[in-house]
Formats: structure tokens, sequence, C-alpha cells
């Protein structure tokens, strides 16, 4: 709207503005809190419902616990302990490169970007392939579902994660495509940050099933 | 959030988990072990989680009420752990 232009242009700017979104410059320096988190709104009501349906699984599994202390701690040794860890530094590392890869995107850099967040898919794979090496181990021992308490909540809970890291990975894919083809820039982010929320989200999330499954006692 | 950043909270996030690991590892020889590590272990995810939510997915610079929603579940995740814990123990 040429009128809404003028009456920006001839405006005096003050530190309260929000500024126009093509006339904003790559990464403006924030004067005040941002009123709403980085992607899209919908994205983090997403987010928040899986931080809910995964915090009261945590919440079972601990007041499982209480009632089977002893099956609790002397099955959590037959875990691999080392594997757990190896998939934190995963999470840890994929989270870190998609973080980068937004931040490339934000300074225009989308080859960079889209370089970080294949990097970022290497990682979630890797997790892949560790946890289900860690799966065929126990399954192969002839562990299910119905073997104890420990295990059914050890299954349950890994694999009702294992399912959002895959999910994470389709995501990352797609923004992977979407960012090679230069489809997200400094003016236009919410795509690329709406996906990296969810990544880190299922970051966020073994960063308390690792202490909480693997090494509590 | 300029790379630096990124590479310094990466590297912090790292440590808290060998740190994670370690009290996993050698927990009794270390002599932290039950209530101390319990808490020890539940800050160390607090301090990590804290990271992920305000640097990775950049909320650092967001309104207190979206923060506080995230960081607000960690802190209620990792009180439910200790109040299990702490039931567990008598």
């Amino acid at each position: 709207m040429p009128r809404n232009l003028g009456q920006i242009k001839a405006g005096r700017p003050h530190p309260g503005d929000t500024p126009d979104m093509d006339l904003a410059p790559p990464s403006p320096p924030p004067h005040g809190p941002a009123s709403a988190p980085p992607g899209d709104l919908a994205i983090w009501f997403f987010i928040l419902a899986e931080l809910l349906a995964f915090g009261v699984f945590f919440a079972a599994y601990a007041f499982a616990r209480a009632r089977n202390v002893e099956l609790f701690d002397t099955m959590q040794q037959t875990l691999d302990r080392q594997a757990g860890a190896l998939n934190t530094v995963l999470l840890i590392s994929g989270s870190a490169c998609v973080a980068r890869a937004v931040e490339a995107v934000g300074r225009a850099r989308s080859a960079t970007g889209a370089r970080w967040l294949l990097a970022g898919i290497a990682c979630g794979g890797g997790f892949l392939v560790v946890k289900g090496i860690e799966y065929a181990d126990k399954f192969g021992a002839g562990i299910n579902l119905s073997t104890n308490t420990f295990y059914m909540f050890y299954l349950s809970l890994t694999f009702f994660h294992f399912m959002h890291v895959i999910l994470g990975m389709v995501i990352l894919v797609a923004l992977w495509f979407k960012t090679r083809q230069g489809a997200y820039g400094p003016a236009d982010m919410n795509g690329i940050e709406s996906g990296a929320a969810y990544w880190h989200m299922v970051d966020l999330v073994w960063i308390v099933l690792f202490p909480l499954v693997y090494v509590m006692r | 959030m300029n790379t630096r950043h990124l590479n310094t909270v990466w590297v912090v996030l790292l440590l808290a988990t060998l740190a994670t690991f370690a009290i996993g590892e050698a927990g009794d020889t270390l002599g932290i072990t039950g209530p101390v590590a319990m808490l020890l272990l539940l800050a160390i995810s607090i301090v990590k989680g804290r990271l992920v939510v305000l640097d990775f997915m950049g909320l650092r610079g967001v309104k207190f009420f979206w923060r506080s929603l995230l960081v607000g579940w960690l802190l209620l995740v990792s009180a439910l752990i200790a109040v299990a814990y702490w039931i567990a123990l008598k």
C-alpha cells in the first residue's frame, strides 16, 4: 500500500516501532523482548502438547520406579549406558548443527545453511542407528514389553521418542531441500525456524530421558 | 545468535553430557550416589535444557511468558522426578 509506505517513511522511527519485514535488516538487533517465539506460533502449541505428553510419561516412569525400586535399579544395569551417552552427544550435536543452519540462513547463506542441515540429518541418522542396535540387542535377548514393568517403560518411552526423531528427520530433510533451493532467507525465516524448533524439542526431551532412565538410581 | 556463542553452548552441552555419563559410570568411586547424584543429575539436565531452550530454540530474547512455559516444563518435570525419588527412599 503506497499510502502506508509513505506513512512509514514520513513517520519518525522510535524503539517501540515494529520494523516492516521488507525494510528490516537481515538480523535486526532486538530492542526489547520479542512478543512471539521464532517460527510459526502453531508449532509452539504443538511442541507444548508434545512436552506435556513426555512430561506425563516421565512422571509415570518416576512414580512406577518408586513402587519397584529394586527392579528398576537392577534392570537399569542391563542398559547400554555408553550407547545412551553417545546418542545424547548425537542429538545435542544435531541440534547445534540445525541452530547453525538457522543462523546461516538468517545471514542469507543458504548453501551453508543446507550443509549444516545435512550435518543435523547425519546426527539424527546416527541416533537411529545406535538406538536400532540397542533395540536389536534387547529383542535378541528375548526382551519385550511384557518382560517386566521397567522394560515396559523403557521400550515404550524410548520408542515414543524414537518416532519423534524420525518425524524430526523428515522435517529436516524437507527443510534441507527447500534451503538448497533458496526458499528461506533473512526475510522469510518462518519455515526453517518452525522445523528447527521441533528438532530442538526432540533434543530437549532426550536431555531429561537419558539421566532419568539410564543413569539415576 | 552468533556462531561463536552457538559453538560455546554446544561445547558446554557436551561437557555436561560427559558429567552425566561420569556419574553413571563412576558415581560409586567418586562418592556421588543416592539423593546427591539424583539432584546433581537433575541440575545438569536443567542447565542443559535451559541452554537448548534459550540459545538453540532462540527464546532468549523472547517474552518471559514463552520462556517460562518451556523452562517451567523442565522445572516441573524435574520436581516430579525428585518427589518420586524421595518417595522411593522412604
